[in-house]
Order: structure tokens, then C-alpha cells, then sequence
């Protein structure tokens, strides 16, 4: 017998990537929609994903911009 | 456009990624003008219409590389892949205070500062995948691209180096 939570386990960091074929991406919902255990699990890594994407997502220095502009070769 | 021009347009993307390979901010400074100076040196080895982004990062980790960073210890990963992808959930869950399940409470409870140094503690290795590709939405491919090694790897790499992130950021988020 499948064990379809630990088969959903599986699929899930390529069920994020996209990577699935589009048969495993019903198979993973189908499995999903009637299992909470699942889908809470699912829904913190994808929200694990975009916390760890924003993570210091400070912008450039105007300095550090200044520097990479000078470092351009004159325009003759 | 010149050729200059458009590297610097995709400079802040460039910066996001180097921020996040190396510890400190200065560094991510020193690296992101190192990589523009070798580019504008090198220029002609850039073929025009092909990903000017991916030959940027190329340029960034194979300077990232020069910087010594194999020198960095061999982590300690026997129980990686024992821990299973909902290491993390499970013993945030395990920890709750009140209970409590709710995704975005649990999330709450890692601080961006926790997050970043969790990142900073996978080795490079690892940690260049998981930024190309989680962070800076490159592909498999783009990504063996980048670092110059097979698709498999990326992906065999990725998927172990987003096991120790979690475990890095459960053994933040439980201590603290």
C-alpha cells in the first residue's frame, strides 16, 4: 500500500520548484486537499521559502553604486 | 545599449546575491566591485544576447571561490538527511508555547537576523545553490551554469542544503 504522506513528503521541495509533471501535481493536490497533516507542512515551506527570500533584502549603497559607475571606461 | 550600461542596470540583483553568499555586508561591497571590474575587463568574453545576469554570478562565485572560502570546515551532516524535510516544522511545533500550529505564528518566531545567519552556517557549497535558486529564482539549469557544475549536482546539492538551513534555523529558533 502507498504510504501517500511520506510519498507527498517526496514530492514537495520539487512540488515548490515546479518541477513536477503536471500528472504528480494532481496527485500531490488530490493528496493535499483531503490531508490537513500535509498541507500545513506544505503551506510552511512555502511560507519558510519567501521568509528566507525577503531575509536582509537591503538595497545597494548609493556609495557602492557611485563606485560601479566609475569603474566604466570613458566614452571617447 | 553599451554593454556597461547593462551590467550596471542589474546591479542591486547582483548585490542581493553576493549579500546573502558572503557574511557581512562589506564584503558583499568588496565582492560586488571586484565582479564589476573583472567584467568590464573581460568584456569580450561576454557573447551579446546570452544571459548577461548568469555571467555576472558566474564571475561573482568563481571570485567568491578565490576568496578561500574551501577553506571552511566540512559541516557535520550524519544527521541531515535522517531529519527529514519537516524537521523544521516538527520541532517548531514541538516547541510551541501555547500550541499553537498556526503557520505564520510559527514563522514568527524565526527573526530575519536568525534566518540570515542560519544561511551564513551552511557551507558555501550548499549555500550558493540554495541562493541562486530559492533566493535569486535562477533554474537548475541557469544555476549548473553558473557554478559550472552538472544539473544533478544542483539539484542533489539544493536539496541537502535546504535540509541544513532547516536544521540551522531549528536549533536558532529553539535556543532562543
Amino acid at each position: 500500500m502507498i504510504d501517500w504522506c511520506e510519498k507527498c513528503e517526496e514530492m514537495m521541495q520539487p512540488f515548490l520548484d515546479g518541477t513536477l509533471s503536471v500528472e504528480e501535481v494532481a496527485e500531490a493536490e488530490k493528496h493535499l486537499d483531503g490531508c490537513s497533516w500535509c498541507a500545513k507542512r506544505y503551506r510552511f515551506e512555502e511560507r519558510l521559502r519567501h521568509y528566507v527570500r525577503i531575509a536582509v533584502s537591503e538595497p545597494m549603497s548609493p556609495a557602492l553604486k557611485e563606485k560601479l559607475a566609475a569603474l566604466r571606461t570613458p566614452l571617447n | 545599449m553599451r554593454f556597461e550600461e547593462e551590467a550596471l542596470e542589474l546591479s542591486e540583483q547582483v548585490y542581493r546575491v553576493a549579500r546573502r553568499l558572503v557574511g557581512s555586508r562589506e564584503e558583499a561591497e568588496d565582492l560586488v566591485q571586484q565582479t564589476y571590474e573583472r567584467a568590464f575587463r573581460s568584456w569580450r568574453q561576454y557573447t551579446p544576447g546570452t544571459n548577461l545576469r548568469a555571467w555576472l554570478l558566474r564571475i561573482l562565485t568563481n571570485l567568491n571561490i578565490d576568496r578561500g572560502r574551501r577553506q571552511q570546515r566540512t559541516p557535520q551532516t550524519t544527521s541531515i538527511d535522517e531529519a527529514g524535510d519537516y524537521f523544521l516544522y516538527n520541532r517548531l511545533e514541538e516547541s510551541a508555547p501555547d500550541g499553537n500550529t498556526d503557520t505564520d505564528r510559527v514563522l514568527e518566531r524565526l527573526s530575519q537576523d536568525s534566518i540570515v545567519d542560519a544561511l551564513t552556517d551552511v557551507p558555501h557549497d550548499f549555500r550558493d545553490v540554495i541562493v541562486l535558486v530559492d533566493i535569486g529564482e535562477f533554474s537548475y539549469a541557469d544555476a549548473a551554469q553558473i557554478l559550472d557544475i552538472p544539473i544533478g549536482t544542483v539539484m542533489s546539492r539544493l536539496h541537502r542544503g535546504r535540509r541544513i538551513l532547516k536544521k540551522n534555523l531549528a536549533d536558532k529558533a529553539v535556543a532562543a
